[in-house]
């Protein structure tokens, strides 16, 4: 019970935090509309309504993701610099129920992404958004979200123990996008690059949300997103405590 | 039964410079640092910048792993059980950083009752308290970024006391504040061990130490060089007197002719403003002053004064001892 409690209450302050961050509400407000734009423009050549529904969920994901991994090194980045991951760290609750909710409120402020494309499709775009199964749709959009960020968590697990690290999040941002299949289907992609996207959760995520939107058969790609979501956890917290007492060896918790 | 126990305390840093040919440097910040605290003793570790007392505090509150020696806090070893060291500290250190400046005092609080287990009933309550105690009353919906820095301190003193812990650090808590906002700190830092807390201080202000400490250990260079009561550590000086000597622009090689003069134990300068402040410490007795200026040939000279030893003379001796 307190450790819910401690990941919610962690997980409304960080809410709280990331809307009063310019960056974060610059970021929010314009990405989705700038994903968007890109990927109705190119869905547009090929018409068809169900094909620009398929960007546009793409692109409301894409939103998540770049939340996510821009932010989820930066703000580990940022504890660093304001001085606040050694205090946090000085804390005794586990830190694993302090990372969790840094990330998953990324996530969640990149869950406004995908109604901001949606509502920028329908107003800028004339699409109409129409979802086959709504149970599915509406389980399967909070998932995808969570395990964005039960992925995010694994990366900062990396930001804790490296000061470095943060630039990888950046890195993996477009990557991603592709390996996922956000905007372009994982059949067209080289064969090699397909195991890496069946264990990244956001590949899973993306079929159950486009599954219950388009029709399909939504529930395995979501079991998948969920328990990838779950193993992410279980290997953090797993790697965490090292990474953490690698950090206290070689004194990287703080800048000075 | 000793509070906080450091054996032989030592830490090593690794750093890299150069980017194609990379040379790895170790630095020794602490070299052997060895001390206990008693129950409701306000301790105080007194060393100039770079002495080691923040790499050793580090180490005390489990947020950095000693590179040999050990350590423990009311009995629990701080590398191998740090949660449980971490239940029963409050840490607080200087300056402006460790505090969300977009969010209020009150969500700062918040939020650190919640990681430091103060049950949902209890907080608030203690929160009020707090804020009550540490002069934050009526501003704690404020958002942090537009508080002074003392406000800022005071913060960091309230999140740092937010669980009750019977062992309180503080790491150079009066830093960069002004004079009332010190005097107010330090009072409320005295208040700690009349609630029967252990608190362990560093600082470089020696008024500071002389004023809080029971007892003081004073750190240069990575080591402890002198150890004991305020008034033990005067007298190590007691049989000294020291000349000020006010100069504007005095060389180095002006000061080492001073450091030559039979009698003189040690010479400090200290920067004020356009001028240097030279003090000289020398046997009780001896009447140098004559000399002393004898060596400051082409200086110029201001205010001359002699006076009796303090505990500031007493540290400026140790740590000049010290480096040497």
């Amino acid at each position: 019970m307190s450790s819910a409690r401690l990941l919610v209450i962690g997980w409304l302050f960080q809410l709280k935090m990331q809307w009063r961050d310019p960056f974060t509400g610059i970021f929010a407000v314009l990405y989705p509309m700038f994903f968007a734009t890109v990927a109705f423009l190119m869905f547009r050549v090929h018409g068809g309504a169900t094909s620009l529904l398929y960007a546009a969920l793409g692109a409301g994901v894409m939103g998540i993701w770049a939340c996510v991994s821009t932010t989820s090194g930066s703000a580990m980045q940022r504890e660093r610099w304001h001085g606040t991951l050694e205090v946090l760290v000085a804390s005794p609750s586990p830190f694993a129920l302090i990372l969790l909710p840094v990330t998953v409120a990324m996530s969640t402020i990149g869950l406004y992404c995908m109604v901001a494309t949606l509502l920028w499709g329908r107003l800028a775009f004339g699409i109409n958004f129409s979802v086959v199964h709504w149970g599915a749709f509406v389980a399967a959009v909070p998932a995808t979200v969570v395990s964005i960020g039960c992925l995010g968590f694994l990366l900062a697990v990396t930001f804790v123990r490296y000061r470095t690290a943060w630039a990888l999040g950046n890195m993996l941002e477009y990557p991603v996008w592709l390996i996922c299949g956000f905007l372009v289907p994982l059949a067209l992609l080289p064969g090699w690059v397909q195991p890496v996207s069946w264990v990244l959760a956001p590949t899973w995520g993306m079929n159950a949300i486009r599954q219950s939107a388009l029709g399909g058969t939504p529930w395995p790609d979501l079991a998948l997103c969920v328990g990838l979501g779950a193993l992410y956890i279980a290997v953090g917290v797993l790697v965490l405590d090292r990474a953490l007492a690698a950090a206290r060896a070689r004194a990287s918790l703080s800048l000075t | 039964m000793a509070v906080i126990e450091a054996e032989d305390l030592k830490r090593t840093y690794k750093t890299s410079t150069g980017t194609i040919r990379r040379k790895t440097l170790e630095v020794e910040a602490v070299r052997g640092v060895s001390f206990e605290v008693g129950e409701g003793e306000l301790f105080g570790l007194l060393g100039p910048n770079g002495a080691g007392k923040t790499t050793t505090i580090k180490m005390l509150i489990t947020l950095l792993i000693p590179t040999s020696g050990f350590a423990r806090v009311l009995g629990r070893d701080v590398v191998k059980e740090p949660r449980e060291v971490r239940k029963r500290i409050g840490y607080v250190f200087g300056g402006e950083r460790g505090v969300y400046e977009r969010l209020s005092g009150l969500d700062n609080l918040r939020y650190f009752a919640e990681l430091y287990g103060v049950p949902g009933r209890e907080q608030r309550p203690r929160i009020d308290h707090l804020l009550d105690l540490v002069g934050l009353k009526g501003r704690e919906q404020e958002r942090v970024e537009g508080y002074s820095r003392g406000m800022k301190q005071r913060l960091h003193v309230a999140r740092g006391l937010l669980h009750d812990p019977p062992v309180v650090f503080l790491d150079e808590p009066t830093i960069g504040l002004d004079p009332v906002g010190a005097r107010e700190l330090r009072a409320l830092i005295a208040s700690l061990t009349a609630a029967g807390k252990t608190v362990l201080l560093t600082t470089h202000y020696m008024f500071e130490a002389d004023a809080l400490c029971d007892r003081l250990a004073v750190i240069a260079q990575g080591q402890i060089v002198a150890e004991g009561t305020p008034e033990s550590l005067k007298q190590l000086v007691a049989d000294r007197t020291v000349v000020e000597i006010e100069t504007y622009g005095v060389d180095a090689e002006s000061v080492d002719r001073l450091r030559g003069i039979p009698g003189v134990a040690s010479v400090w300068v200290e920067d004020r403003d356009q001028a240097q402040l030279v003090l000289v410490q020398s046997s009780r007795g001896l009447e140098l002053t004559q000399t002393l200026l004898g060596h400051l040939d082409g200086v110029r000279v201001g205010r001359v004064a002699a006076r009796e030893p303090t505990l500031e003379d007493a540290y400026v001796s140790l740590v000049g001892e010290g480096a040497d």
